[in-house]
């Protein structure tokens, strides 16, 4: 978890650079602050667990396991990226580890998540869905329409609220009656708890019990996790509504130098021991900026690829699609 | 062949396909007990059970985002809006979700989704009387398929349903107790993406689709009885993927196009394909292509205002005439 912390700060710091550099562009959000929420969150399920998040997707991608360089690649829009260059930043996704993308419309992906878990209960599969979104998206009424038809249905689903106490310049208390969002499941019946969210084991072990209630059929379930993103919402936020001894704060809780704290403390490992794996995941990121840099670019004659799945007139599919834990056609 | 309903067309396609596939499911508002606000799923819990035929909250958004995800979970969900109207609290979802993830995701999954939806008035009022085709026709991602005929209906809902993209299947109300002949083999599909010419004609074509067809036929008739004008009519079924090459020959040897739609004038479906036409067909035009469309006014809920605005075989009777 370590590692997994590691690499995505490292990753955004060489994706912020190669924004600077006008090599990554649009929006770029920055997950820097929140990387234990992520990490905690997915290092407690099982590897087939099905993962959803919203835009802010990097800590998803590299929590699952995906692979760096593609990541990488895709922020630089080129054919070799995760999404081939058709997704972008918050848009990544690797269906085959069953990390289902990031979403950026804010909320859409809360029923996307809750039906997904339909299909899962509706096979008899022990598999549950993390829906990761923000407090921000708590104030949107698709929040409510998931989280309601999760909680009517009774389906596994883990909602986890990344509470940064802001959306985008929005603070909580202009956004929000209730600064606890977790208050908000209690209306659709769901169990709540609320974590560290700058703690990976406060995490891990909110989502571990969230994850074995809904896997035991008992239904939704609702961790909301407090934490803080150190960087402004995205690249172009001159961070206007939030002092500077806020931001300080906050950043003397930083959960990857807590983290590596707390194993050499418990003599898990040993500051060397981290530091060599800070100089490792830096290697990796620069290795993977190379291979970013280097990647060719779409083929522009591609660009209409994938509208469909069945193009326009034709008979038979371009390619069979794949489903989750379903191969095309085969029935139930 | 048997006799059905366009109703029962419908339902008869969501039957067998749910017998023959395991992975297909309904879900929507009040389509259990009461059967569906125009009855289309009358009697399909009772043989699916709960499971796969299910109730749900008043919540279109969620509901299409549910769906969505339950395709990309490995079902075939069939999401029933109840009306056009009410899916325009979905369209972030259809449009965002559905039409997307295919493409952004660089063709890593699709999304099988059926959205079933109904256009129509009769007095309703404002808010229940719109049809917007052409919005849905509009995204490059989705397919949208309008049909006319019951053996249409249960064909192209069959095509629909194990298609791999997102198709909005738009029904009409006022179609819904028609009734015409359907074949009897099971599972027969109409092929999504082709246009039909149902009534084949030498000196002007018109252009119609859903309930406009019938008017389009209706028109046909009387121009051939009291004018001696011989109308072709093409059926379009798919709005997108468009059948180009059906329309772009009746002109060919027709020379005079009209369009027939129920949408509105101005940003209605009827404008592009008229500049498509006019882009492909332009050398073959005799006339100007002429247009039947709602003009650009909500519908009323006062019978003798309503009457006024609705579209009909009379005004396809008129643009012909003022043609020639
Ligand atoms: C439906 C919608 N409205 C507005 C936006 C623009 N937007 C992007 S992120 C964001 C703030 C979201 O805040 P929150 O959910 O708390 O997530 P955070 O950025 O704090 O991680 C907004 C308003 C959007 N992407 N989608
Ligand atoms: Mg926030």
């Amino acid at each position: 978890m370590y590692r997994k912390m590691v690499q995505i700060r490292h990753f955004e710091d060489h994706a912020a650079e190669a924004y600077a550099q006008a090599k990554v562009g649009g929006f770029l959000h920055l997950y820097i602050g929140e990387e234990a929420v992520a990490v905690g969150a997915i290092a407690a399920v099982r590897e087939d667990d099905h993962i959803l998040g919203h835009y802010r997707d990097h800590g998803y991608a590299l929590a699952r396991g995906c692979d760096v360089k593609a990541c990488m690649a895709e922020l630089f829009g080129r054919e070799t990226g995760l999404c081939h260059g058709r997704g972008g930043s918050m848009h990544l996704a690797d269906a085959s580890r069953h990390y289902w993308g990031g979403y950026a419309i804010v909320g859409s992906h809360i029923p996307i998540g809750a039906g997904m878990a339909y299909a899962m209960q509706y096979r008899e599969e022990p598999l549950v869905v993390l829906d990761f979104f923000g407090d921000g998206a708590t104030g949107n009424g698709i929040f409510h329409e998931g989280l309601n038809m999760a909680a009517l249905w009774n389906l596994p689903v883990v909602f986890i609220c990344e509470n940064n106490l802001y959306g985008m310049g929005a603070t909580l208390a202009e956004e929000s009656p209730v600064s606890d969002m977790m208050i908000k499941a209690e209306g659709y019946t769901m169990p709540a708890v609320q974590c560290d969210g700058m703690d990976v084991l406060s995490v891990y072990g909110a989502v571990q019990q969230a994850a074995e209630h809904c896997r035991s059929g008992k239904g939704p379930f609702f961790v909301e996790a407090m934490t803080y993103r150190f960087r402004g919402h995205s690249m172009a936020d001159p961070e206007l509504y939030r002092d500077k001894e806020e931001v300080r704060r906050w950043r003397e809780l930083d959960p990857i130098p807590r983290f590596g704290d707390f194993l050499v403390q418990h003599r898990i490992t040993s500051p060397q021991e981290l530091a060599e794996v800070n100089e490792e995941v830096e290697a990796e990121m620069l290795e993977a900026v190379r291979f970013a840099d280097d990647s060719p670019w779409p083929d522009p004659d591609s660009v209409d690829r994938w509208i469909y799945a069945k193009p326009i007139n034709s008979e038979a599919p371009e390619e069979v699609p794949s489903r989750a834990g379903n191969p095309a056609g085969a029935a139930t | 062949m048997a006799e059905l309903t366009y109703r029962e067309a419908v339902r008869s396609a969501m039957r067998e396909e749910m017998r023959s596939d395991p992975r297909v499911i309904l879900m929507g508002e009040s389509i259990t007990g009461y059967g569906g606000s125009y009855a289309v799923t009358k009697g399909l819990v009772e043989e699916f059970g709960p499971k796969r035929v299910m109730e749900t909250p008043i919540a279109e958004a969620g509901i299409v985002g549910f769906a969505v995800g339950a395709a990309m979970g490995g079902l075939r969900p069939v999401a029933e809006l109840m009306t056009v109207n009410f899916a325009l609290l979905a369209l972030d979802q259809i449009v965002n979700s559905a039409a997307k993830f295919h493409y952004m995701f660089g063709g890593q999954w699709s999304v099988p989704l059926v959205v079933r939806t109904v256009s129509g008035f009769g007095q309703l009022g404002p808010t229940h009387s719109q049809t917007f085709e052409g919005w849905f026709a509009s995204v490059p991602g989705l397919k949208v398929v309008m049909p006319a005929t019951p053996a249409d209906a249960k064909g192209l809902l069959l095509a629909a349903i194990r298609d791999p993209d997102p198709v909005i299947f738009i029904e009409h109300s006022l179609l819904y107790s028609t009734k015409g002949e359907v074949p009897e083999q099971e599972g027969l599909e109409v092929p999504i993406g082709r246009a039909a010419v149902v009534r084949e004609g030498t000196d002007v074509t018109l252009v119609g689709y859903s309930r406009m067809l019938l008017q389009a036929l209706h028109a046909a008739e009387v121009l051939e009885r009291e004018d001696g004008v011989s109308c072709e009519v093409i059926d379009l079924r798919t709005l997108r993927p468009l059948d180009y090459p059906t329309v772009v020959e009746s002109v060919g040897h027709t020379h005079r196009v009209v369009l027939c739609g129920e949408d509105w004038r101005t940003g209605g479906f009827g404008g592009n394909l008229l500049s498509e036409i006019q882009d492909r067909s332009f050398d073959d035009l005799d006339a100007p292509i002429a247009r039947v469309a709602m003009r650009d006014i909500p519908l009323p809920y006062s019978r003798k205002l309503e009457q006024q605005l609705i579209p009909a075989s009379q005004q396809i009777v008129d643009a012909v005439r003022r043609m020639s």
